[in-house]
């Protein structure tokens, strides 16, 4: 009998993970269903959303159909979700259709909850407040962007986990660049505001960034809880009575999980992530289910990189799950993150759960710098684009870069032997 | 990271004033760890909210962030600010003997 495979989620994850898996099950001649669910047909390089308000990149480079990426015996399916029913085996697609599966993986991501934040989506909306968290927005931005002449630019967290926790923070670089470029940037004040305590989450990390945001001009402002948005007075408030005045702002929403996975008992947490083991990926609602990437509640960046590396993990948990055997292979929450910082130069960063980002080279001792400015960094950002159509999503191994974080080239510190284990955690 | 004495207890705390050990704490250091903050008197609020992030801590291996706290809680995040006006997460961490939340990245 046919075994079906279904995948919620046409994106990063869910495409990689049933383009491996049909490799594996087609060269293996096992008898295997694969269908990917998605609402609509539009794959976003979500990476390309930060290049957009910029000026540096347009919709139409930034997103590809979605039942194009997967290889073909993937069968796509175009329909919203209701919900998973996981004592049946059955996901429920809107309109009442129903799919039966005998492995589920979650690859939904995470979905950006405006509504959470009063006055975000008010008055001022699309105006004098935007997101560039989504291609709407980001359009947006960039009009709204080429007609500012000068004025107070807030960039803002509400709060974490967002997707791409740099990308905040390489706005602001990048706009003291576009400024800087028109010839207005002292006409501009940058204000980057986040609920953390620092510019990033890891102390070696955010000592670096926050340097950087200094050497550049931009004030910061930490442990700022937004509690509203006044677009029409043009104002940020905190929950502990704290304003930041604006005349642009530039907010990152709130996340959460899909709304179906809320609707589905037990499959999702609060939030509506999917709790996962973090090292197997394997749901803690039933050994059948498993989640990808930002759907997933574990301690890592919700970033393409880590969606990435837990592809590899994933697809070997599945085949062993599929063939009842012992799940084995451990995810060890690697990130690598370019971080674009203006002028033709980027930041790498690379960790994981146990190790913050150090200083170094990737992946050995002869590579790219690792939490320093360089153009070679800034050009492995643009060609991580061709990377991520052309064998990413396809499920071929990118060369030099493996699941498993590197540490040959990494400068641990020597006095503080606990900093670097530290765990990343909600 | 340091040690310092409350309700008699010898306890080691991180450079933050952050419980290493979350099985040291007491609710009489509670009283004591508020007093310091500024917290005169610890209402049956102040202590839903403390005894939820003990648990959030020992089943989830991480204190809440606000927002989780606002949801969870039974507290409203406005009145989480009123009740530990320095910032509900990490003033209720350390009052509650749990480690600092961290934002997840």
């Amino acid at each position: 009998m046919t075994r079906q495979i279904v995948i919620l989620g046409g994106g990063t994850g869910g495409t990689l993970v049933a383009n491996r898996l049909h490799k594996h099950f087609s060269k293996h001649h096992e008898d295997v269903e694969i269908t990917v669910v998605d609402q609509d047909d539009h794959h976003m390089y979500q990476p390309g959303l930060l290049f957009v308000p910029f000026g540096l990149a347009a919709h139409s480079e930034i997103v590809r159909a979605r039942h194009a990426q997967l290889r073909d015996g993937v069968r796509f399916v175009e329909q919203a979700i209701d919900r998973v029913d996981k004592d049946r085996n059955t996901v429920v697609l809107q309109g009442g259709f129903e799919l039966p599966y005998d492995v589920l993986v979650v690859a939904t991501g995470a979905t950006l909850a405006m509504d959470e934040t009063p006055g975000l989506t008010g008055p001022g909306w699309m105006d004098k407040v935007f997101t560039f968290y989504d291609i709407a927005g980001a359009t947006g931005l960039e009009t709204a962007l080429a007609q500012f002449d000068g004025g107070r630019l807030v960039v803002n967290i509400v709060d974490m986990p967002i997707k791409c926790p740099v990308a905040p923070l390489e706005f602001c670089f990048l706009a003291d660049w576009y400024f800087t470029e028109r010839g207005i940037r002292q006409r501009v004040d940058i204000t980057y505001v986040t609920p953390l305590d620092g510019a990033f989450t890891k102390p070696v990390a955010s000592e670096r960034l926050t340097a950087l945001l200094e050497e550049k001009g931009v004030h910061l402002v930490t442990e700022f809880n937004t509690g509203e948005v006044d677009g029409e007075a043009g104002k940020l408030i905190g929950y502990d009575g704290r304003e930041v005045e604006f005349d642009l702002a530039v907010v990152v929403p709130m996340h959460s999980g899909a709304d179906y996975v809320g609707r589905s008992e037990g499959l999702g947490d609060d939030l509506n992530f999917v709790p996962v083991d973090k090292a197997t990926l394997q749901s803690t609602a039933a050994d059948n289910i498993f989640a990808i990437g930002d759907a997933t509640n574990v301690p890592a960046s919700k970033a393409g990189s880590v969606t990435h590396f837990e592809g590899e993990v994933l697809v070997e948990n599945i085949i062993r799950f599929m063939a009842g055997r012992e799940l084995k292979a451990l995810f060890d929450g690697h990130a690598n993150c370019f971080i674009e910082t203006g002028f033709g130069k980027a930041l790498l960063i690379d960790f994981n759960y146990e190790t913050e980002p150090l200083p170094g080279h990737f992946p050995a001792k002869v590579g790219m710098p690792l939490l320093k400015e360089s153009r070679m960094n800034h050009l492995g950002k643009l060609m991580f684009q061709w990377f991520y159509w052309h064998a990413l999503l396809q499920g071929r191994d990118i060369p030099g870069i493996g699941a498993d974080m590197p540490e040959a080239g990494k400068e641990f510190p020597e006095t503080h032997p606990e900093n670097n284990k530290e765990t990343a955690s909600v | 990271m340091s040690t310092a004495t409350y309700a008699g207890v010898n306890v080691e705390l991180n450079d933050e004033g952050f419980f290493l050990d979350p099985t040291t704490w007491t609710r009489e250091i509670a009283i004591e760890l508020a007093k310091a903050d500024g917290i005169d008197e610890l209402t049956a609020q102040h202590w839903q909210v403390i005894d939820f992030m003990r648990k959030e801590y020992f089943d989830k291996g991480t204190g809440p962030t606000v927002r989780v706290l606002g949801k969870l809680s039974g507290v409203t995040v406005k009145d989480l600010y009123q009740l530990f006006p320095k910032g509900p997460a990490k003033m209720a961490a350390r009052i509650a003997g749990i480690p600092k939340p961290k934002g997840c990245i």
